[in-house]
C-alpha cells in the first residue's frame, strides 16, 4: 500500500519505513515478500513503536526531519488507497453468516481521511520545515499521546506476554496481555494482537479475554475508531 | 525492557530504553532527569529501580519465571514523547537483519506501523 507513495516521493527525499507489529513475523511475511517493497519494511514483536513513539493502532504515522527530529508524533495514516477496506464495500452483506456481517457493518462506519492525509505528506515532503504540518519540538511532544504509570504498566506486560509466547507458553501469556488491556483499554495494538491468536481474522469473544473487536468497536462507535487528524 | 536482575549493564540498558546515564542525570534528547548517586553502583551498572522510580518506568515481577519487565517512562512530560528527538530504533527486517532508524539522517522519514491482523 506504501510502495505507490514511496515511488513518487523518495526522489524528493522521503523514505518510508513500513513496520508490521506482529508477535509472529510469519504472519506478516505474505504481506511483505509480494509487494517487493523497495524501502525498509521491519517487524517489531514487542511494539517497541507503542512503548517509544505512542503508537496505539494500525495504521499509524509518525513523521522525522532530516536531522532525525520528529516534527507530527502518532497520529493515524491511511496511504491513498486500501485495497482491504475497498473491498468492505463491495460484498454483499446478505450472503455473510450474521456474526461475520456484523462486523463488517461496523468496520464500514470507520471513517478514515487518507486524502488529507497524503496531501500533508506531499506539501511536507515539498516544503520541508515550512510546511504548516511540520509541528515545532514542543507541539510535537503536547500532542504525543498522554501516558500514565498505567498505560506504560501496560507496555512493560505486553512485552512479557510476548517473551512467554515466543518460549513457547502462550497460556503463561494471557494473563499478562490481559493486563495490558486492562491498564491500557484504547490501545489497539495490543488488544488485536491477543485477540487474534485466540480467534484469527475475526477477533471474536473467546474465554481468554472480556472483550472482542465487535464488543470494543461497538462501545466506542466506529466513527471514533481513528481520531480525527489534527491539521 | 525484560530483565532477569535489577542491577544491569548500562549500555543494553540505553540501547533498549533510550535513556543515556551521563553525570547530570538520565538524559534522552536534551532532555536530563537527576539521579541519586545509589542509581550507580559503579561505572558500568544501572540500578534499574532507582532510575524506574525516578522517571516513572513501571517494573512488573513475574515471579513463576523470575522475570521483570521495565516499561517506558511515565512522568517526565506525562506523554508517549519525552522529547521530539527521535529514540534510536533497531528492528528486523522478516529476514531478521537489523536496521538502525538513524541510517536514515539526511533525508526524511514517515515510520508507518501496520499488522497482518
Amino acid at each position: 500500500m506504501w510502495q505507490e507513495l514511496r515511488t513518487e516521493l523518495h526522489p524528493r527525499g522521503l523514505e518510508i519505513v513500513t513496520v508490521a507489529l506482529d508477535v509472529d513475523p510469519e504472519q506478516a511475511r505474505p504481506f511483505i515478500e509480494p509487494v517487493g517493497a523497495t524501502h525498509p519494511s521491519l517487524v517489531d514483536r514487542t511494539h517497541l513503536l507503542d512503548e517509544r513513539f505512542g503508537v496505539v493502532n494500525v495504521p499509524n504515522g509518525v513523521w522525522i526531519d532530516e536531522n532525525g527530529v520528529i516534527v507530527r508524533p502518532v497520529e493515524p495514516a491511511h496511504p491513498g488507497r486500501n485495497p482491504v477496506t475497498d473491498s468492505f464495500r463491495s460484498i454483499d452483506i446478505t450472503t455473510l453468516p450474521p456474526e461475520v456481517a456484523e462486523v463488517l457493518v461496523e468496520a464500514r462506519k470507520i471513517r478514515t481521511e487518507p486524502d488529507l492525509y497524503v496531501a500533508m505528506l506531499r506539501d511536507w515532503v515539498e516544503r520541508g520545515a515550512a510546511s504548516p504540518y511540520a509541528l515545532t519540538p514542543d507541539e510535537v511532544v503536547r500532542r504525543s499521546r498522554p501516558r500514565d504509570v498505567a498505560r506504560a504498566r501496560a507496555a512493560a506486560h505486553f512485552e512479557l506476554g510476548e517473551h512467554l509466547h515466543r518460549a513457547g507458553e502462550h497460556d503463561a501469556a494471557i494473563p499478562h496481555w490481559r493486563a495490558a488491556h486492562r491498564d491500557d483499554p484504547d490501545n489497539w495494538t495490543y488488544k488485536r494482537n491477543a485477540w487474534n491468536f485466540e480467534d484469527p481474522g475475526r477477533q471474536g469473544h473467546t474465554d481468554a479475554y472480556d472483550s472482542s473487536w465487535y464488543e470494543d468497536v461497538k462501545a466506542l462507535g466506529a466513527e471514533n475508531y481513528y481520531p480525527p487528524i489534527e491539521p | 525492557m525484560l530483565l532477569d536482575e535489577l542491577v544491569v549493564d548500562t549500555d543494553s540498558f540505553t540501547a533498549r530504553t533510550g535513556w543515556t546515564l551521563k553525570p547530570e542525570g538520565a538524559c534522552k534528547g536534551e532532555v536530563c532527569v537527576p539521579l541519586p548517586d545509589s542509581a550507580r553502583p559503579d561505572s558500568g551498572h544501572v540500578d534499574v529501580r532507582v532510575v524506574a522510580d525516578r522517571l516513572g518506568m513501571p517494573l512488573v515481577h513475574d515471579a513463576a519465571h523470575s522475570l521483570w519487565a521495565l516499561g517506558p517512562e511515565s512522568s517526565v512530560t506525562g506523554r508517549a514523547l519525552s522529547t521530539a528527538v527521535a529514540p534510536e530504533l533497531v528492528l528486523p527486517d522478516i529476514d531478521g537483519n537489523p536496521f538502525a532508524l538513524s541510517s536514515l539522517r539526511g533525508q526524511k522519514v514517515l515510520l508507518v506501523a501496520w499488522a497482518s491482523w
